[in-house]
């Protein structure tokens, strides 16, 4: 009942914007949309009623047919779907880092742009103004971004939830700002140009698909490390201080640590997909890093599963590949989002895949 | 004494919750905290493990000031408590709810659980291990795969002992264990808290239900309206006069 109202009230907010017929339009698109779920939520059932024979695929099969699709991809491409795929890559990593602290440790970020912003433009004053290569600036830009992440945890350390949001929201338009107008530094609005791109043992890289490649392999590496800290105590005290801050530090969990942790481990991976998409793009500027961009990277991991690792990347591949896909439809992507992420809060709260079992 | 408490005062803006409270606990006893509700025992075990600070007043533990400190030191320092309102990890599997008490008796960190290194993965497997023991100490590890939200009240009870004792205590505390359950949980429960002491820890227990109280404790300390009013044997507290008006009331036999 709750859904039906808000498709009314949506529509009616978007009266201004788009006319009585547009509105009209949106509220029959919404409503189709919302009679589609609810079918499907009930023929989901009746399949499940139906017992499928059991079919038993090795997970470990699967992942490498994945693997080997996956590294296949490039050749079957056309550059600009290539370049989609990057972006994915790029988008997936920021999430999966994003994830570490509103899926695994329950804070809420509403300025993870900001980390994404730090990382690209320390990695692009660093290899254009000091003329480090790509090698030799991505350490340092990783350094520095989980430096500022430390940095943010100091006044975020005391407070929770709501408070919490809100203080990182304005870490992010600070950040933002900051950018905007330190000239000397930044180049303000004009960004920063002439990036330069990864070499790999002396191979230069030349065509997109090489940097796929790179990319592919960063994301694998994400995956592998925060999997890893995710089932171990590190990442069990994460989940224990999302679900009840005081039971945790009866565990004798150092709560303040972990939360030090959580942030500065989370800004390590905005920082890494930042320097990866300066020296894709050869070029940024302030414009990339707003908070509609923080509240993009939100919406990839709520959208998938907070706290899922799968769940996290389906939700980041969806919101990318989708919109470009449906290219058309570009007018619609915010409100598509909007919508889709208040059904998914109706109907799956805990995202497409979900967290925990 | 592996605990002492010396005039210790707990108050919320005028209200004295506790007020100059003085004890001293022996090792490997029961301790019982009885008082009306109010009387500001769970204030006290609150001040105790860190989770309040006092407003005055000192806390030894095993002859060392632990006052003040946060609650983690105090877990680590070797006390554990369970809550009066369940907290467990609701989302989390019965086995990694008590796996989560191992956290301060493990050491490994990123390197190790990034590269799986066999120091790693051998104190994985102890932590493990151990859980299970605690799991089968406090008579649920069929339930070790269950969703913790999942497990009947009772049960998820025995959860949060397990999960205390995982955090190897050389005290632990008890805010009514036995709450909501029936007599013959209750009866089960009394055996398990003897049988931590029995295993050389000590217990301080807050209780309500007088048949348990009397059956177990070694020591009774009677609090009301957050003052001592009475501490002894459970012989002495039931013919003591003072508590049996102040707070059960004339005309009241045990
Ligand atoms: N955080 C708090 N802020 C303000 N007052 C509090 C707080 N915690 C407890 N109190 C008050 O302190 C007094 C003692 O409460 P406490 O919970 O310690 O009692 P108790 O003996 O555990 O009672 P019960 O048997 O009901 O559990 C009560 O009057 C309570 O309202
Ligand atoms: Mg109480």
């Amino acid at each position: 009942m709750n859904a039906l109202l808000f498709i009314l009230y949506l529509s009616f907010l978007s009266l201004p914007f788009m006319g009585i017929k547009g509105a009209l339009w949106l509220l029959a698109v919404a409503y189709s949309a919302y009679i589609f779920f609810l079918l499907i939520k009930k023929s989901s059932k009746a399949i499940k009623a139906v017992k499928l024979p059991h079919v038993r695929l090795d997970t470990k099969i699967l992942y490498a047919l994945l693997l080997v699709l996956l590294l296949a991809l490039p050749f079957g491409l056309k550059d600009y779907y290539i370049d989609v795929f990057i972006l994915a890559g790029i988008y997936i990593i920021l999430a999966l880092g994003l994830n570490v602290v509103i899926g695994f440790s329950g804070l809420l970020n509403l300025g993870f742009a900001a980390f994404y912003a730090i990382g690209a433009y320390a990695f692009a004053l660093l290899a254009v103004k000091a003329g480090l290569g790509f090698w030799g600036a991505l350490p340092l830009s990783l350094l520095i971004t989980t430096i500022s992440g430390l940095i943010l945890s100091f006044p975020a350390l005391r407070l929770h939830g709501d408070y919490l949001a809100i203080v990182t929201l304005g870490f992010g338009e600070i950040i933002h700002l900051t950018l905007n107008n330190w000239d000397e530094l930044t180049n303000g609005p004009n960004g920063i140009s002439g990036i330069p791109m990864p070499s790999l043992f002396g191979f230069e890289i030349q065509r997109l698909s090489h940097y796929y490649y790179i990319v592919f392999m960063f994301v694998l590496i994400a995956v592998f490390i925060i999997r890893g800290v995710y089932n171990s105590r590190i990442g069990r005290a994460w989940l224990a201080l999302k679900d009840d801050e005081m039971a945790a530090e009866a565990m004798g969990i150092n709560t303040t640590k972990y939360k030090f942790l959580a942030l500065s481990f989370g800004a390590l991976w905005a920082g890494l997909a930042g320097t990866l998409f300066a020296s894709k793009m050869m070029f940024i500027s302030p414009e990339s890093f707003t908070f509609m961009e923080s509240v993009f990277i939100v919406c990839m991991v709520i959208l998938g599963g907070a706290g899922s690792i799968t769940g996290v990347i389906t939700g980041s591949l969806l919101l990318i590949v989708l919109p470009e896909v449906l290219r058309e439809f570009q007018l619609y992507r915010m409100l598509a989002l909007g919508t889709g992420l208040v059904l998914m809060m109706v109907f799956r709260p805990q995202g497409l895949i979900g967290g925990r079992k | 004494m592996i605990l002492e408490i010396r005039e210790l005062t707990k108050s919320f803006g005028g209200l004295k919750a506790v007020e100059e409270v003085s004890f001293k606990v022996m090792p490997g006893i029961i301790l019982s905290v009885i008082g009306p509700n109010g009387a500001g025992k769970t204030t006290l075990f609150n001040c105790l493990t860190g989770a309040l600070l006092p407003t005055k007043g000192k806390i030894f533990f095993e002859d060392k000031d632990i006052t003040g400190k946060r609650p983690y030191e105090i877990t680590e320092a070797g006390i554990a408590r369970t809550f009066q309102n369940i907290r467990i990890f609701g989302k989390m599997s019965v086995l990694e709810n008590v796996m989560i008490g191992q956290h301060s008796r493990s050491r490994e960190g990123f390197v190790g659980a990034v590269l799986r290194t066999n120091g790693f993965k051998k104190e994985e497997s102890e932590i493990k291990a151990k859980a299970y023991e605690f799991l089968e100490f406090t008579g649920i590890e069929e339930y070790a795969e269950t969703r913790a939200e999942n497990l009947p009240y009772g049960y998820q009870r025995r959860l949060e002992i397990a999960r205390a004792l995982a955090t190897e205590p050389k005290l632990i505390l008890l805010d009514e264990p036995a709450a909501g359950m029936n007599p013959q949980e209750s009866i089960e429960l009394m055996t398990l808290i003897n049988k931590i002491r029995e295993w050389g820890k000590t217990v301080i227990v807050i209780e309500h239900d007088m048949k348990v109280v009397m059956g177990i404790s070694d020591k009774i300390v009677v609090l009301d309206h957050g003052v001592k009013i009475a501490e002894g044997t459970p012989k002495e507290i039931q013919s003591n006069t003072d508590v049996i008006e102040a707070y059960l009331g004339k005309g009241f036999e045990f």
